[in-house]
């Protein structure tokens, strides 16, 4: 869906080895696949957003993998940790084939 | 007044229209779910925790928390749901803690279930009784 | 069931109460909603004048919902609805129409030029007299000024552009004149929500003046104020206007119910919207 646009909530900076809370926002309908359309009686098909990955200087800090069972508009927080200066990169991936993405840097505090 | 007696027996949001008897032909059951990710393997209790709300407010939008420290990865399942399977995450080098927060849905009044892989290949399991309301006026 | 002898107390015995769960009986009265760490928003505070005493205080709907609900509008990063205000700052700052502008052209800033419009939203247009919503206003500039198709009242790109312009008066007090020239919309919205309608026979005063804080099946009824709109509604996962919700509950009294955009709902909203001057603008908020 073009109009996914994510919202990331990252801390300016962090202490090296201690965990940072990431909070992440995308819009998106999730649609499960379980709902008719009211007018032809058909399933609605399935689009969601069924992975979400973040990496940090390259390295994987969470790799998720989402159903229709999760919200529409998936909101999800999870804890980082880092040693050095660098970038956050987020990555939403669409039953339809479009990549969703975010960076947000960071600095030792 | 048939208007409140009809709707009383439609479970959770009317935004899903979740059929509680249509099974979706990849949809996997509690118990399924949890033996894919175990491989069969007897899950133990103790060391992951649930937050979760006694009552749902929606059951399309229900906050959800899973902590489960030293896991490597952790599955949550909702086994009333048309497809049991909601969401599992792996944690990788660069991670902080071993904990999820999110958002799921809930067909139903169930027990969500959470399941930790840990690094030693052992598995931990816990649930938490959500109540899914039916709500109140349209619009 | 005899429709014209039902008055409160039938209606409170045909509402069910929802499972009795003590945790759920009252709203907390006493919690706090401060956004983002920094900004206050006033959720309780007194009654204006002109309800002469119809309630005691008043309190915002998002004292009505549950501690989890409650919490997701505490940060703007956790809050739902922020994502379509996304869109709606983004739709701020792009082309459309003829004359190639966007509303940035004419209007810049939005943090500066939408600072406090919400707040005093539906008003007098002094230039022709009648009563308009926001939307009035953004489909005026769009078709007058940018030469770009008027939006659908109830859609998204016209719901994305409303919650962002609301945020921007995030905070500041509802404030919506009910004298002069608005008066006699006020006087027509204030007739529409003390009537009763409908098969049920009800009036907004029946859920939201007098039984606010009961439950209607598994809800927890608020007193009805739209200083959260658009809110993000859980049972949607989506935008609700205004003149959405006030059609929804129209309809739900099995009465006939009114064109969103049009002159009942105008009014309506201004009425609406000055029982809760005072009360901080919420939008956007979440609600179920």
């Amino acid at each position: 869906m073009a109009d996914a646009k994510p919202r990331v909530k990252v801390p300016k900076t962090a202490n090296a080895g201690e965990p940072i809370t990431i909070k992440t926002l995308i819009s998106h309908v999730m649609e499960s696949g379980l709902r008719k359309d009211k007018k032809t009686g058909d399933l609605i098909p399935q689009q969601i957003i069924n992975r979400f990955t973040c990496d940090f200087n390259g390295e994987n800090v969470v790799d998720m993998t989402l159903s229709g069972g999760v919200s529409a508009n998936p909101y999800v927080e999870f804890d980082a940790m880092i040693d050095a200066a660098g970038e956050f990169k987020f990555t939403w991936y669409d039953d339809d084939g479009s990549v969703y993405e975010a960076s947000k840097s960071i600095e030792l505090a | 007044m048939t208007y409140t007696r009809r709707d009383a027996l439609v479970v959770g949001a009317s935004g899903i229209a979740l059929l509680a008897a249509t099974r979706v032909a990849f949809a996997v059951t509690g118990e399924e779910a949890i033996a894919e990710f175990t491989g069969g393997a007897a899950a133990g209790e103790g060391g992951i925790t649930i937050k979760a709300p006694e009552i749902a407010e929606n059951g399309n939008v229900v906050p959800v928390e899973v902590d489960a420290p030293g896991a490597a990865e952790i599955m949550l399942v909702a086994p009333a749901n048309p497809s049991a399977r909601l969401t599992s995450m792996k944690f990788g080098p660069a991670s902080g803690a071993q904990r999820i927060s999110t958002r799921i849905r809930l067909a139903k009044t169930q027990d969500v279930t959470a399941v930790a892989r840990m690094a030693d290949g052992s598995f931990i399991m816990t649930s938490q009784p959500v109540k899914v309301t039916v709500g109140g006026c349209g619009g | 069931m005899r429709i014209r002898a039902m008055k409160t107390t039938a209606l409170t015995a045909a509402m069910m109460l929802g499972l009795g769960q003590s945790a759920l009986a009252e709203p907390d009265l006493d919690a706090r909603l401060v956004v983002n760490e920094e900004l206050e928003i006033t959720t309780i505070t007194a009654a204006p004048a002109h309800l002469e005493g119809a309630l005691e205080q008043i309190a915002s709907g998002w004292h009505y919902r549950g501690e989890t609900t409650r919490a997701m509008q505490a940060d703007d990063f956790e809050n739902p609805a922020m994502a379509f205000v996304d869109q709606g700052l983004a739709a701020w700052d792009t082309v459309d129409g003829s004359e190639g502008k966007s509303c940035a052209s004419c209007h810049g800033d939005i943090e500066e030029s939408m600072a406090g419009v919400r707040a005093v939203l539906p008003k007098i247009n002094p230039a022709n007299g009648e009563l308009w919503s926001m939307e009035d206003y953004i489909n005026d500039c769009r078709t007058n000024r940018m030469g770009a198709e008027a939006w659908n009242w109830d859609k998204g790109p016209m719901k994305t552009m409303t919650a962002a312009i609301a945020v921007q008066s995030r905070g500041m007090p509802v404030d919506v004149a009910i004298d002069g020239d608005a008066a006699p919309y006020w006087e027509q919205g204030k007739e529409m929500y003390y009537t009763r309608t409908g098969l049920l026979q009800l009036s907004c005063a029946s859920c939201h003046e007098e039984n606010h804080g009961n439950y209607i099946r598994a809800d927890h009824l608020s007193q009805g104020h739209i200083n959260g709109f658009p809110v993000f509604r859980m049972k949607q996962s989506n935008l609700v206007s205004m003149h959405n919700r006030f059609f929804g509950c129209v309809r739900d009294t099995r009465a006939q119910s009114y064109a969103k955009g049009g002159p009942e709902f105008h009014a309506l909203e201004l009425y609406v919207a000055s029982r809760g001057n005072g009360l901080s603008i919420e939008a956007p908020s979440v609600r179920n």
